[in-house]
């Protein structure tokens, strides 16, 4: 693995971090390179190419964390900014420890895309393009994205860590918008992993034949029902769900500010026991997962719930040893310009025994919401929405007629000891999380899940 | 920083761009969050950087980066050519010129303070947000988070069809994340504060409305689903002319993807809605002399006398629809090249005080908090349906408060319901800058139980 600053410059930093005293210094430096572009109208454009790199340092003394950060990795540079980090302490200096040989173990990639023709990933725009076109005369409008990214990073610390690690993300998306009269409406589809250009062998247009036939099937919507009803959701990005109403309330910052409906549940029974729930950091080339944090902890497989209880909370360093725990590898920054706080990684509620088709066919009057276009939660008091961006009326246990506008809202405790049924099937999903002004990627997961109450929040009352 | 730039222009010119432009910025600020009555973190930082779009006939590229040296500023030009050989031709792609910048004249964005102010003052204004939240009432039971921050900017754009501008600007804000404890559990209440420097802050003000906030949602109930007359306070406002906003654009209108498209001349709102597009309020945040372009920025028309009066443009737009550039491209920093957006959006103050505006409501609900915009809005048909919390309105006057209720309509039909709108205008930085009162819509549909 490439040093992105070498281990003398890393101990040199560190140790002038900590010339006025601290308990903790970190520096994390890294250089990125990345490419977008989009087709809109049959036209290739929006083509950016961008580059950076930089490197922050930390310093933490009783409790506050002082931080610098500065563009470039030329070592005067990043020797000042802990300089600056440090300047508003008065206290003895303190001494790093020894750094030991870079460690970590990156995302295997095949096809690094900075190497593929520019050529070749315009074409694969226009075959998104043109396979949306094709789907039906009805679709008005068509918009996909690439996006490209590579980033190396490389931690140091006074506790003696060092480590490394190399990313690679590809994501492609895809927008359609159909018309019909006055009635439009619109369908979208993403893909994407911490992987190489690989990711694109197998059939990549067919996100965006999803989009289209989405943005089609609204066109025959009628307005979402309005109260409360059983609620089916789908697999895959249906688990952003679980990270909203779940995974963010477990977030150790929350639990430590008392800004989370979580706090004192450890142990308890939050779900029924057919709910088991993970984040995990390692799965193999998922859009969430790196080699190590950004605090240089290896990712790790963490069940926060177990048969319907709660076993462990999301940790990052400093909560980590505020709560005289270990580290869950949780610890995620945007940049180097931001603080590291505890995030989630891909976060999924593992397959369970029921068939989807069963639990639809178990439900006399609900709503089917199989994907969303996102959602947001306030963790202390645990109140969530989330926008269906794909829903269809449930009666007489049948998918009946597509929904429009249709909004779900509830509360996290009681939505989670709600859920009655966990499918077989299972999904993972891309999706880009916010938090603390602070975009990480984040993956989403889950087969069919079903909750026995929830409000659905559309326009027919 | 304007050299640099200019020596970007001709970097890109050489690397084979038939016109080239460059935006330079410049940014320092300061961070600093409390917890607790302690500072959790301070952070100070300064960042530059450049980015370059390079026309090659009627194509157009981008390109950006942080090594401001010879040889990175030769790089990126050439990355920027090679990023425009990608794209396809446009026939209305094209370098802007430049117009002058009369009109900003006088414009005074910065505050010196900024800079005045130690860290130790900074984070004794943040903790004393935390404080006057945490001594408003006994039942707020902490704080989540208080924090401080600022930016101080410098821009300079330089193009090889003439533009040349530069000015700075400087921004901070204040805001807490209040927590109250009530029976079933807990609240949470957003107070924030802006200003051009910290001087302009009202802490415990910031800290007040953070305690009320939570403290007024203390026993909230779901209401019961039925379509009524709903006051939109301003911070919930503002978000919603933020989205009517975007839809202004001429970007989204062109590619078919707004709800106003096809609307300019037409009766869309009622005789007491008037919206401007201002970038050069001295007040707004989004003010600035030049766009994100070097064209001037100006104040636009957009809603007044009931009419749609037009849309907003850049240069790219203007082209296309046969129009003059309004001064509207935006970008968010050098990492984004520009494109049509609003700078602030102004919405003029009604007649009705607040009590006022409440009895002409009769019976609805207020709502105070809106969540889920981004997922709840589609911004191409404008149909939303997002999730809420207020307070009910009774014969007049404030009852009970609400939760878990979702708010549905559509951004043109919402245009024309606002019925009245207040006198308590403010400035609210959650989507794009407006400033705007609190507006009661005629009827939505309220879901609840």
């Amino acid at each position: 693995m490439s040093e992105l600053i070498d281990s003398e410059v890393a101990a040199r930093v560190l140790s002038r971090a900590l010339a006025n005293g601290g308990e903790f210094a970190e520096v994390f430096a890294e250089r990125n390179a990345g490419l977008t572009m989009a087709i809109d109208e049959s036209r290739i454009e929006a083509v950016q190419s961008g580059v950076g790199a930089g490197a922050g340092v930390r310093v933490i003394s009783d409790g506050t964390t002082y931080f610098s950060h500065v563009d470039g990795l030329d070592p005067d540079d990043i020797e000042r900014a802990a300089d600056e980090a440090a300047a508003a302490l008065r206290a003895e200096r303190s001494a790093p420890q020894a750094l030991g040989a870079i460690a970590g173990t990156p995302q295997t990639i095949e096809v690094p895309p900075a190497g593929v023709p520019a050529e070749r990933k315009a074409a694969l725009l226009r075959e998104l393009d043109q396979r949306a076109r094709g789907a039906g005369g009805e679709i008005a409008q068509f918009t996909a994205s690439y996006a490209e990214a590579h980033r190396e990073v490389c931690v140091a610390n006074s506790a003696g860590l060092f480590a490394g690690d190399d990313r690679t993300r590809v994501r492609i998306g895809a927008q359609a918008v159909a018309r019909r009269g006055d009635l439009v409406e619109t369908g979208a589809e993403t893909l994407g992993a911490h992987r190489g250009f690989e990711l694109f062998d197998d059939d990549p247009g067919a996100i965006a034949e999803d989009a289209a036939r989405k943005a089609l099937t609204l066109l025959d919507a009628a307005a979402a029902p309005a109260g409360s009803m059983p609620v089916v959701v789908g697999g895959g990005f249906g688990g952003v769900l679980f990270h909203e109403m779940t995974g963010h309330g477990l977030e150790a910052d929350h639990i430590q500010k008392g800004a989370s409906v979580y706090i004192g549940k450890l142990g308890e029974q939050v779900a029924q026991p057919l709910l088991t729930a993970y984040d995990d950091g390692r799965l193999p080339n998922e859009w969430g997962s790196d080699g190590i944090d950004d605090e240089g902890v290896p990712t790790q497989k963490t069940r926060v719930i177990e048969e319907g209880r709660l076993t462990a909370y999301l940790y990052d360093g400093v909560t980590a040893r505020r709560d005289g725990v270990a580290s869950t590898g949780n610890g995620r920054r945007e940049s180097f310009r931001h603080l590291p706080v505890p995030r989630m990684t891909n976060t999924y509620i593992a397959p369970g025994d029921a068939e989807p088709e069963a639990m639809i066919a178990e439900v006399e009057r609900g709503f089917y919401a199989v994907s969303f276009a996102g959602g947001q939660v306030d963790p202390a008091t645990g109140d969530f929405v989330f926008g269906v961006s794909e829903g269809y009326l449930i009666e007489g246990g049948k998918v009946t007629r597509p929904c429009r506008g249709a909004t779900l809202i509830g509360n996290c405790l009681e939505a989670l000891a709600a859920i009655d049924a966990v499918g077989n099937d299972f999904e993972i999903k891309t999706g880009i999380c916010g938090k603390a002004g602070q975009r990480v990627p984040v993956g989403t997961g889950q087969g069919h899940v079903r909750i026995a109450a929830m409000t659905v929040g559309g326009t027919e009352v | 920083v304007i050299e640099a730039a200019r020596r970007a222009v001709e970097a890109a010119t050489k690397a084979g761009a038939g016109e080239a432009e460059a935006y330079l910025a410049e940014d320092s600020g300061r961070e600093v969050r409390v917890h607790g009555g302690a500072v959790e973190s301070l952070t100070a930082a300064t960042q530059r950087g450049l980015g370059i779009r390079a026309w090659i006939g009627k194509r157009v590229g981008y390109a950006y980066g942080t090594d401001l040296s010879a040889t990175g500023i030769a790089a990126l030009a050439e990355r920027a050519a090679e990023a425009a050989r990608i794209a396809d031709e446009d026939e209305f792609a094209g370098a802007p010129v430049g117009g002058g910048d009369a009109e900003a004249r006088g414009l005074v964005l910065s505050d010196s303070t900024i800079g005045e102010w130690s860290t130790g003052r900074l984070a004794e204004l943040a903790l004393e947000i935390e404080r006057a939240a945490l001594g408003a009432d006994a039942r707020i039971a902490g704080v989540e988070q208080a924090v401080y921050a600022d930016s101080s900017e410098r821009v300079a754009i330089a193009s090889s069809t003439g533009i040349e501008g530069e000015y700075s600007s400087s921004s901070c804000y204040g805001y807490v994340q209040a927590l109250a404890q009530g029976e079933g559990g807990r609240e949470t209440g957003l107070g924030f504060g802006l200003g051009r420097g910290p001087a302009a802050l009202e802490p415990a003000a910031i800290g007040h409305e953070g305690a009320e906030r939570a403290l007024a949602m203390i026993g909230a109930e779901k209401p019961a689903s039925r379509a009524c007359p709903v006051v939109l306070d301003p911070t919930v406002a503002a978000s919603f002319i933020g989205l009517i906003g975007r839809g202004l654009s001429a970007g989204a209108v062109q590619r078919g993807r707004s709800p106003f498209a096809g609307r300019v001349g037409e009766e869309v709102a009622g005789e007491v809605l008037t919206l401007h597009d201002d970038g050069l309020d001295p007040d707004g945040f989004a003010s600035s002399p030049l766009d994100g372009e070097g064209v001037p920025r100006r104040r636009t028309a957009l809603v007044e006398g009931t009419t749609l009066r037009t849309y907003l443009y850049d240069t790219y737009a203007a082209r296309r629809g046969d129009a003059s550039s309004t001064g509207n491209a935006s970008r968010a920093g050098y990492r984004s090249q520009p494109s049509v957006s609003t700078s602030n959006l102004v919405v003029a103050p009604g007649t009705l005080g607040f009590a006022e505006l409440l009895s002409k409501a009769g019976d609805g609900v207020l709502v105070t908090d809106v969540a889920g915009l981004h997922s709840g809005v589609n911004p191409v048909s404008g149909v939303f349906s997002v999730g809420a919390s207020g307070r009910t309105i009774r014969n007049g006057e404030l009852a009970e408060p609400l939760r878990e209720f979702t708010i549905a309509s559509d951004l043109v039909s919402m245009l024309r319901g606002v019925s009245a709108a207040g006198t308590d205008a403010r400035w609210v930085p959650f989507s794009g800058s407006v400033k705007t009162p609190s507006l009661l819509i005629g009827e939505m549909t309220v879901a609840g139980s």
